[in-house]
């Protein structure tokens, strides 16, 4: 093989696992844009600062949402269904959630917000999904989320909805095994 | 291009090996081109039995033949082993024939790596159809594996097709790097970038293509593989998860996937078409911008294959107007085609005919895809037979056509003998008549509002599906046809002169038909 093609199958060669590492750097990117765009409606963590809090706040309706994944038993609702809100202040809305079954489950609460160009301004301090769930038998909890909604708001927006999908993430073959285990001891 | 060859003869000259070892082993660029091509024409056949068998289920309304469970692993299988055995096989190994002697060059550059890339093939195809005999079947989640459907949903055998899918690619990536440095590093003296025949443009840039988007694809499988064995969420929205970002990077390599199918075809048509005008390709550096532009807009149209999965507007317009753009470098190949043909003093062997309803029913193809362009048409028409018309009309009729022109017209260099011309016009018009009554039916039952990978379907879409049925059996079951006169060609016939065609030019109608086993040992001289 001539000097040439050697040079061009290196630069090729290593074009391969480079894109490969492109195909799974498309991963953090997409969150990234997402989170800078806020599409997707994806809420992220904000930290408290001072130039949220309005003066002069404009009414807005937030709605709560709630979904169960799929075979999800737990029952899992907003206590309350509409909020009329301000922009620039802070609210705190629960959400009920009781484990209706006999065994000990774990739950991961995933959030939406709709219109999506609302997300970026839909500030959350607090809120249970940024932590998992774990609720014995028969269990019942009172999840908070405190929120703010940006002045920043474009005006024609009136109404967010906020949503949650709530979504079993037991690990069942831990609790085979420990079942398991205890009826051999 | 014209050139000048000399021919030494010299002693230590050898031929092929003798039996099974000789394809096994063999570094030789011709053996396995022609490796690839019988390849390509097992898997078509394979997969046109599963397009027989979904055809069939469609026949009528209410479940007939198959169960659906079944019929989803139909349309998954099909659509996995057209693409990635049938046509894109088939244009490597016409890479592996055509491009070196293009060029004047002895080989490709890496004859072992050429053996490997396609010899882990079957063992991909044949991993893929085991999964049928498999618990829980073969993979029924369609071509595309969505997640979760491919992951939470799937069967079992979803990891052989994860594998499949790697070893698929492998040989891909390996194919299209062979192809770059051989085209970047052998061509003959004299032979200039801008002077090479299309076909090898139309390679070269598909191989790029290919180097930049496999890769990718890899890495979607990759991360199906981890979301479903070890506890990753890279699409499971319950840990963090994203199922759109499935989407996201499944069509950034699906849509340069698309053009992968359709540049090699490009160049086929338009070597083609300047023969039997009798006439200089008209606009050869268009063509080349043409496709390199095709090429480049490629990278930045995918999401329109996801209108419906809730984009913000920005996005929706952005890729509508970016797809649209494709339409402009299209439009000057077809120009270029038809402007050749102008004035040319035509005739309509079997290539040619191959060749022209390429460019109508490709272009059909395109219109259709400019109608899907359109976002809020595209809600309307998404998921719909609509969308199965369009995107068989530029790959049947497309890219299929343009195989089964290629083997027509190189043939005769490839196996020193013509084929029949009545049985190939015969071929011809039974496959013409056969696409258009099978396909372009599914445009009217797609408007109406059909859903496509549904194995029943209401009354009012009775009648076309049957029309589109009887097609694809006439369709299917002429390329048995073609098999046979493959064979015959094979097997001997009138015996073809070096240049075959009376207006064909190039390197590889200067050497003999057929093609010695070594050719271009030494560079030839071109002007």
């Amino acid at each position: 093989m001539n000097k040439g093609a050697k040079k061009t199958l290196i630069k090729l060669v290593v074009a391969v696992p480079l894109m490969f590492a492109f195909g799974f750097a498309l991963v953090p990117l997409y969150d990234v844009f997402c989170e800078v765009t806020g599409l997707n409606g994806k809420v992220f963590q904000s930290e408290h600062s001072d130039d949220l809090i309005a003066e002069q706040g404009r009414p807005l309706s937030l709605q709560f949402i709630s979904t169960n994944n799929e075979n999800m038993p737990w029952k899992f609702e907003p206590s309350v269904k509409v909020l009329k809100i301000e922009t620039g202040k802070y609210y705190t809305a629960t959400f009920s959630v009781k484990n209706t079954t006999d065994k000990k489950m774990t739950a991961q609460a995933v959030p939406s917000v709709a219109p999506s160009n609302a997300a970026a301004h839909l500030k959350k301090l607090e809120c249970f999904c940024f932590e998992k769930q774990e609720l014995m038998p028969g269990e019942e909890a009172l999840l908070p989320v405190k929120l703010l909604v940006s002045n920043e708001l474009p005006s024609n927006i009136k109404n967010v909805i906020l949503s949650y999908t709530i979504f079993d993430i037991t690990d069942y073959n831990d609790i085979e095994l420990a079942n398991n285990q205890i009826v051999m001891e | 291009m014209s050139a000048v060859i000399e021919n030494h003869h010299e002693d230590h000259d050898h031929g092929p090996a003798k039996g099974i070892t000789r394809w096994l082993y063999t570094t030789n660029h011709k053996d396995i081109g022609t490796l690839y091509l019988w390849f390509s024409f097992a898997m078509f056949l394979i997969g046109g039995a599963m397009a027989m068998i979904i055809r069939a289920e469609l026949f009528q309304p209410g479940m007939q033949i198959v169960e659906p469970e079944f019929y989803n692993q139909m349309i998954t299988l099909h659509g996995l082993i057209m693409i990635f055995g049938g046509v894109m096989p088939a244009f490597v190994g016409l890479a592996n024939w055509l491009v070196p002697m293009m060029i004047g060059a002895p080989d490709m550059a890496l004859p072992r790596m050429n053996n490997l890339s396609f010899w882990i093939l079957p063992f991909a195809f044949l991993i893929l159809l085991s999964s049928l005999f498999m618990e829980g079947g073969a993979p029924n989640f369609g071509w595309t594996f969505y997640a979760p459907l491919s992951t939470t949903y799937a069967p079992p055998s979803v990891t052989f097709f994860i594998f499949s899918v790697h070893i698929m690619g492998a040989s891909s990536i390996m194919g299209a790097i062979n192809v770059v440095v051989t085209i970047m590093n052998m061509r003959a003296p004299g032979v200039g970038l801008m002077k090479m025949p299309l076909f090898v443009w139309s390679w070269l840039i598909t191989a790029y293509l290919l180097i930049a988007v496999m890769p990718v694809l890899a890495g979607a499988v990759t991360m199906m593989l981890m979301d479903i064995h070890f506890g990753t969420s890279f699409f499971n929205a319950a840990g963090g998860g994203d199922p759109v970002l499935f989407q996201h990077i499944f069509w950034f390599f699906g849509h340069p996937e698309v053009y992968i199918m359709i540049l090699p075809a490009f160049g086929i048509v338009s070597h083609i078409i300047e023969t039997f005008s009798r006439k200089q390709l008209f606009g050869y550096s268009s063509m080349v911008w043409a496709m390199l532009s095709i090429a480049i807009l490629s990278f930045v149209v995918w999401a329109h294959h996801m209108f419906t999965v809730g984009l913000p507007l920005a996005a929706e317009i952005f890729f509508m107007w970016a797809t649209m753009l494709i339409a402009v470098p299209t439009g000057v190949k077809v120009f270029n085609w038809v402007a050749t043909m102008f004035r040319g003093s035509l005739t309509f062997e079997t290539p040619m005919l191959f060749a022209i309803a390429f460019v109508v029913l490709f272009t059909i193809g395109g219109l259709s895809g400019l109608m899907l362009a359109i976002v809020p048409a595209d809600f309307q028409y998404h998921d719909t037979y609509f969308v199965v018309a369009h995107f068989h009309y530029v790959l049947v009729p497309g890219a299929i056509f343009s195989i089964m022109a290629a083997v027509y017209y190189w043939i005769p260099k490839w196996s020193g003998n013509m084929y029949d011309e009545r049985l190939g016009k015969l071929h011809f018009w039974l496959s013409f008549v056969g696409v258009n009554v099978t396909f372009f039916p599914q445009h009217f039952i797609g408007l109406a509002g059909m859903p496509r990978r549904y194995p029943d379907y209401s009354l009012q879409f009775a009648d076309w599906n049957m029309v589109s049925s009887v097609g694809a059996f006439l369709f299917g079951f002429s390329q048995l046809l073609f098999l046979f006169i493959v064979l015959k060609t094979v097997m001997g016939g009138k015996k073809a002169t070096s240049q075959v065609w009376d207006g064909a030019r190039g390197l590889e109608w200067t050497v003999a038909s057929p093609a010695p086993y070594h050719t271009f040992s030494t560079p030839p001289k071109v002007d």
